[in-house]
């Protein structure tokens, strides 16, 4: 179904338009919700107008104009019902209305930055902060963002809306955090734009093409971002981290949609220009100075993947290290895991299997399969045959994901037919 | 979706850009940088070598050539979520720069078909 010539344009020119429309009106009404609603309006008049009228030569400004003129009759009716008010007896003190502050293209980064920042505060769910995320900085519409996640529209919908009245009680400022503050908040927004990649990077190729769509859609949120904060090398970290992890979406599946692991992909396939602009990324955030936070440090394991030229080549010592950095900085059992596959390959299968094996009572890492299938490739590479079978047979029975499961369960036959 | 666009050579002949447009295509280029869409960009030089490989036997001619016209003589590669919104941009930037001509299409990635696949 491919919609007229200047509905197209509409849709292209919201999305490109969307997060400084709202951003600026935000800046007006100090509502994020509020402007949203009236950039909503904005594009409803577009609609109906530009079809008659054709597309106006900077479509951008025409939306952001018709925003302003609704802001500022919203801010001037609210001004004339408090004066009412005033007038009926409420013993209120006097005061000239404000000044609208209205916005500019100069100060236009910094207000998206602010939206950036309320869209992803803290007062909101997960779910809320990438729902929100995704409607006011990628333009995207409900009923896309309730097909990426794989939820209904209305449920997509009352996320919103409740999101929107969740910020507006709370009183949450449309500001950028300074002082303590700042560090927690950006981690929120950092967080938030890492999830949104991640599920569109484990969303199985093919099956969903606005699932996939979603590694897109986090690598211009943190390209974004990148361009409005470079100063916090945490967010260069995270562009870094995505732009090399997407390098692979080529090659991370099979012809028949099976998961390739990384160490038998064919490097070939990775994206060059990607892997570039990911170690330009990285480079910037070394450059800021500062001792690496845990997206730069993960970029950096990603960066020594992406620098060997075959797997055999991977300098496993530093990765090794690396996650005896990140382990530190941000300790989680799936980064002790990881630093055991590193120690393994780096050092030997036994002190691998020494960091594996204090996981096993790791409540969270309870029922995945990961554990059981690192532990299983340890234990073969040392010889343990019977206890490596047991471990890949574990760790198919947990695995939800069908071609992955077979592949565990190959590894398992083929260490079925060794004597004891 | 990647885009190449291309600006090709109207053979009109144009005079130095001024000022002020190129001060207006430096803020367009880095708000595209800044956005993630713009990946790279370049301008190219008018000559250039040709290349021919026919039965077997590589022929090198270098330029200048005769027919400059439609010669690509700049190309910006961008990513950009529709074919619409490349060409939203492309509009925006011959409204900078004016009179000019060129081409857009896409660059196949790992997710779109390749063709004849």
């Amino acid at each position: 179904m491919r919609r007229s010539g200047v509905h197209a344009t509409i849709d292209a020119v919201w999305r490109l338009e969307a997060a400084r429309i709202i951003a600026g009106l935000a800046r007006m009404v100090h509502d994020i919700g509020l402007a949203e609603e009236l950039a909503q309006d904005a594009l409803v008049a577009a609609l109906e107008q530009w079809p008659e009228s054709g597309v106006p030569d900077n479509p951008g400004a025409w939306l952001m104009a018709v925003g302003k003129r609704r802001a500022i009759d919203r801010i001037r009716r609210r001004q004339r019902l408090e004066h009412k008010l005033e007038e009926i007896g409420r013993d209120q003190e006097t005061q000239a209305p404000p000044e609208i502050d209205v916005p500019d293209d100069e100060h236009i980064e910094d207000d998206v930055l602010r939206l950036v920042f309320t869209a992803c505060h803290p007062v909101l769910s997960t779910q809320a902060r990438v729902a929100l995320t995704l409607r006011m900085l990628g333009g995207l519409a409900t009923d896309e963002i309730a097909r990426a996640f794989l939820t209904s529209e209305p449920t997509v919908a009352q996320r919103i809306v409740r999101a929107k009245r969740t910020l507006s009680d709370a009183g949450v400022p449309f500001e950028v955090p300074e002082g303590p503050d700042r560090a927690a908040r950006l981690s929120s927004v950092l967080e938030v734009i890492y999830l949104i990649f991640n599920e569109g990077y484990t969303a199985t190729a093919g099956e969903d093409w606005v699932r996939t769509d979603l590694c897109q859609e986090a690598l211009r949120l943190g390209r974004t971002l990148a361009g409005l904060a470079p100063g916090e090398p945490e967010v260069h970290g995270l562009a870094a981290l995505m732009e090399i992890q997407a390098s692979r979406i080529r090659a991370r599946t099979g012809p028949s949609g099976e998961p390739v692991p990384l160490l038998d992909q064919d490097r070939g396939l990775w994206d060059r220009l990607l892997i570039h602009r990911g170690f330009a990324a990285l480079l910037r955030a070394k450059k800021i100075g500062e001792p690496p936070g845990p997206y730069v440090l993960q970029a950096a394991i990603a960066a020594c993947h992406a620098q060997a030229p075959a797997a055999e080549d991977t300098d496993w010592a530093q990765i090794a290290s690396l996650y005896e950095i990140l382990a530190g900085v941000a300790p989680s059992p799936i980064v002790e895991l990881n630093r055991a596959v590193a120690v393994g390959m780096a050092h030997g299968p036994e002190r691998g299997l020494e960091l594996a094996d204090a996981l096993v009572d790791e409540p969270s890492l309870r029922g995945y399969h990961l554990l059981p299938s690192v532990r299983g490739d340890l234990l073969a590479r040392l010889g343990r045959t019977d206890e490596a079978r047991a471990q890949f047979e574990n760790a198919a029975k947990l695995t939800r994901n069908e071609p992955e499961r077979k592949i565990l369960l190959d590894r398992a036959a083929s260490l079925g037919d060794v004597p004891r | 979706m990647r885009f190449l666009m291309m600006t090709t050579d109207t053979g009109a002949d144009q005079g130095p850009p001024d000022e002020a447009m190129q001060i207006e295509m430096g803020r367009f280029i880095e708000e595209m940088s800044k956005s993630g869409a713009l990946l790279a960009t370049g301008g190219l030089e008018p000559g250039g070598a040709r290349i021919t490989s026919s039965g077997g036997k590589v022929t090198v001619t270098d330029g200048p050539f005769a027919e400059a016209k439609e010669a690509v003589v700049g190309f910006a590669l961008v990513e950009t979520r529709t074919r619409e919104e490349a060409i939203e941009l492309s509009k925006r930037f011959y409204q900078i720069v004016g009179d000019g001509a060129g081409v857009i299409k896409q660059v196949f990635g790992p997710e779109d078909p390749m063709p004849g696949a």
